[in-house]
This record gives structure tokens, sequence and C-alpha cells, in this order.
């Protein structure tokens, strides 16, 4: 088994396997994202649900930053050994004649979503860990109460932080527009399924990205600031 | 038609090659590009000059010896076809044609438009067969009972000639195609599973030690291949894989 995993095939099921998690991660933190948006109470208590729960702080938590870190790492090492495979570049090439923009620039888009990721965390996971780790507080209080709604609110106000999002979240799109049917190609998947999947692809490369922008975009313009 | 090409000249593996320019002029739109390659290497050869190697043998689009990667693709612009068989009529009057080697490591060139195809030949010999006993007693193909369904996949995997157009035009210089037709074309069929699980280790392994690139399923090849090789083989490779290490 370790063998299949050192070969090129059983890294492109580790790539799969890891980015079916990923795929539903990023559907868990859209619904919770979305509860911003319906009911501010409920929110909340989700929030402080999955931020001091110890299975989510302890299991989860890290196994999904093992995911995210994964994904990234071999993304980058298969990207170096693909473009090993050719020494001598074209010197005319019709890239646009036989394959999508977003199949052939995977590892542009996933920069652009590691470049977000890292101002994600500067945003809302970093000062988290603080809060929690370092200042002992898990109460997840500020100034008697809950502090998640607020402090999403106030992330929000910059236009910038915004116009940020947005851009990375169409990346997401863009990535998820292959990445969602490749993934289940590298698994195997047959012809029969290919144009289920396809629709089910490009339906889950809108819809997801697309609800995120509104739920920021919701709130830049209607935070209490 | 008058025509500019540019060409990749390269005097041999060990030489540092260029592209060169060259004008052919009263090209019929009937010929094939390789029947414009002989016009061009005879307007060479006629000044003195070295003609341009290039690889070819049936010309009838069936040995996959004819390769080139012809204004950004490979076989040029036309489905479905290699390279004998596009016709000067997919060109214009004035065109400027640019033509390249099949670019990949594992396909070294050895001069000018002619590139090392043997990496296909070990993997092949890695795994591409069945053992069958020869000696005159072997049994009748037609005896063993084949669905239509299987002996159709089987049949349209089979019908990868080995051009190396995939590798050529995979972004990543990919050989899944090529090996997924064949560990395809004998996973489907009966006398195919007996040596099923080592076929596919030994040539996934092979392809791999060659240097090939891994597939990011951009589907690039199967579009370019002339013979519509699927990749559904590239997929039913990946569970024969998975199936044969667990």
């Amino acid at each position: 088994m370790s063998g299949f995993f050192k070969s090129s095939i059983g890294r492109k099921v580790a790539m799969a396997l890891s980015a079916f998690f990923l795929m539903f991660f990023l559907l868990q933190h859209l619904a919770i994202n979305l509860l911003s948006v319906f009911s501010p109470e409920k929110f909340n208590e989700v929030s402080h649900f999955m931020g001091t729960n110890s299975l989510v702080q302890f299991a989860l938590q890290p196994v999904l930053i093992f995911g995210v870190v994964f994904h990234f790492v071999m993304g980058f090492v298969l990207e170096l050994k693909n473009s090993r495979a050719r020494n001598i570049s074209y010197a005319k090439n019709n890239g646009a004649a036989n394959s999508t923009w977003m199949s052939r620039n995977m590892i542009w888009s996933g920069i652009a979503i590691l470049a977000f990721i890292i101002l994600h965390f500067i945003d809302f996971w970093f000062p988290e860990i603080n809060t929690k780790f370092i200042q002992g507080d898990w109460s997840g209080l500020h100034n008697g109460e809950f502090r998640y709604f607020h402090e999403l609110q106030e992330k929000f106000v910059n236009p910038l932080r915004v116009g940020a999002y947005v851009t990375a979240f169409v990346f997401l799109g863009l990535h998820l527009a292959h990445g969602f049917t490749s993934a289940f190609q590298s698994m195997g998947a047959t012809a029969g399924r290919k144009k289920t999947l396809q629709t089910i692809g490009k339906a889950y490369s809108i819809i997801v990205p697309l609800g995120f922008i509104i739920v920021a975009l919701y709130h830049h313009l209607n935070h209490n600031h | 038609m008058n025509l500019t090409l540019k060409i990749w000249r390269q005097k041999d593996s060990s030489s540092k090659g260029q592209m060169v320019d060259y004008k052919v002029t009263d090209i019929s739109e009937h010929m094939s590009f390789l029947e414009m390659m002989d016009v061009l290497n005879e307007q060479l050869v006629n000044s003195g000059e070295e003609p341009v190697a290039f690889d070819h043998d049936c010309r009838e689009g069936i040995c996959g010896m004819c390769s080139m990667y012809i204004n950004g693709e490979a076989h040029g612009p036309d489905r479905g076809v290699t390279t004998c068989q596009l016709h000067m009529r997919m060109f214009k009057d004035g065109d400027t044609i640019t033509i390249e080697p099949f670019r990949a490591a594992a396909f070294p060139v050895i001069k000018d438009l002619v590139v090392d195809r043997t990496s296909f030949e070990r993997i092949q010999q890695a795994g591409g067969f069945i053992s069958v006993n020869t000696s005159g007693n072997t049994q009748d193909a037609n005896s063993i009972p084949i669905s239509k369904h299987a002996a159709d996949e089987a049949m349209d995997a089979a019908t990868c000639i080995g051009c190396g157009a995939c590798v050529a035009t995979c972004k990543n210089s990919s050989a899944m195609l090529f090996v997924g037709a064949k560990v395809s074309q004998y996973a489907l069929l009966p006398q195919g599973q007996i040596e099923a699980t080592d076929r596919v280790l030994n040539m996934v392994a092979q392809m791999d030690a060659e240097g090939f690139g891994n597939c990011t399923n951009t589907g690039a090849c199967e579009v370019e291949c002339p013979k519509g090789i699927s990749l559904d083989n590239i997929a039913r490779m990946n569970r024969e894989l998975m199936k044969a290490s667990i």
C-alpha cells in the first residue's frame, strides 16, 4: 500500500481524497456562514460550539489543517514533477484548443486560494487561537455577549478586505470547476456517471463560492458600525 | 498556396536546436502534410542543404509513426487524424506554420522532428501482453464467451497506435492515456485477468520510471488522440491499480 502512494496514480488518488475532504468542509463552513445572515443568535451558538467542543478543536481541526497543508504541498510537488517531465517548452502551444483554462491553471488558482487562506488565518484563526490558547479565554464572551457575530461584521467593514475575499472566492470557483470532476476521475469514475458528475460539479463550483461571496457582501452592506 | 514554415532543426540528440524559417511555394491543398514536407525536403536537397528529418511509415493513419507538433497541437489542427492524414486544406495561403517535435523528457529528440519513443516500448514490455502457450495447442479465442459491450470497449482501447500525441499534448507530458488504453484492452477481457495485478503494477511503475508527468485530468489527450481513445481508460487504469494495491 505504501508503494501505491509513491506511484503517480497513488498521488493522484491522495490529492482526490484530500480534495473530497476539503470540499465537504467547504459545505459545512458555508452552512455556518449562512446562519450569520439568517440568524445571528444561531450563528453565535454554533460558532461557540465549534470553537469550544473538544472533538472539533482537538480532533477535527488538526485533521483539517493536515488536509489543507497536504493538498497544497502535494499540489506543489506534483506541479514541480510535471514541469520536469517537459525539459524544453514548445515555441507555440495552443492549449485552449483542447482543454479549459481552469484545468491548465490549477496551480495558479491554488496559489490564489493559498494567499486567501493566509489572509483568512490572520483575520480569524490566529486571533481565535490567541484568545483561547494564549489568553485562556474559552468563554466566547465580550462585554457579556457572544463575540462571534460582532467579530465577523467588524471584519467586513473594510471594502478592500471584502474585495480580496470576493476575488479569492472567484478563484475558488475556477479551481472547483475543474477540481470537482477531476477528483472523481482520479478515483476512477466511469463514463456512465461523467455527465451527472459534471452537472453536480458545475453547480457546486458556482453555488458554494457564490454563497461565501453573498455572506461577505451582506455583512459589508449591513454592518452596525 | 505559399507558406512560411518555422521548423525545429537539431543536428543530433546532443546538439542544441533552434527554429529555422523556410518558404515553400505552389503547395496543393490536396497534399497531405507529409507530402508538403517532402516538397520542402526536395527543395532543400536541390539547394544542397540538409533535409528535415521526420518520422513516417504507413502514411495511412494506422502505424502511429508520424508525429510533429503543428501550430501548437499534436498532429496539427484537425481532429481524429495523424499528421499523414492532415491535409493542407486545413491551412490558408500565406500562413506561417510552426512545426516542432513532440516535447517530453521521456521522448528525447534524435534529430530535427524525430523523437525517441522507445519509452513506450519499455512500458509495453513491462506488462502490455498476455502469456499464451503458442506451441500449437492454443485455445481458440472465439470459444471464450465475452460480452459484446466488453469486446467493443476492449477493441476501442486496442485501437491506440502508440503515437505519443497524448504525451506531446498533455501539459504534464503524462503517458496515462497510452498506458490506460494498454491496461484496459486486457483488463476488459477474460484472457487478461490472470496477469492483471502484475500488469498494472509493472506498467505504471515503468511509466513513472521513464519520467512521464502526472495526469491532472485536463482531457487534452482525449481531444488530440488520433484514435479517439477515451479518458475512461485512465479511470479504469486507476481502478485497476487501486484494486491491485489493496
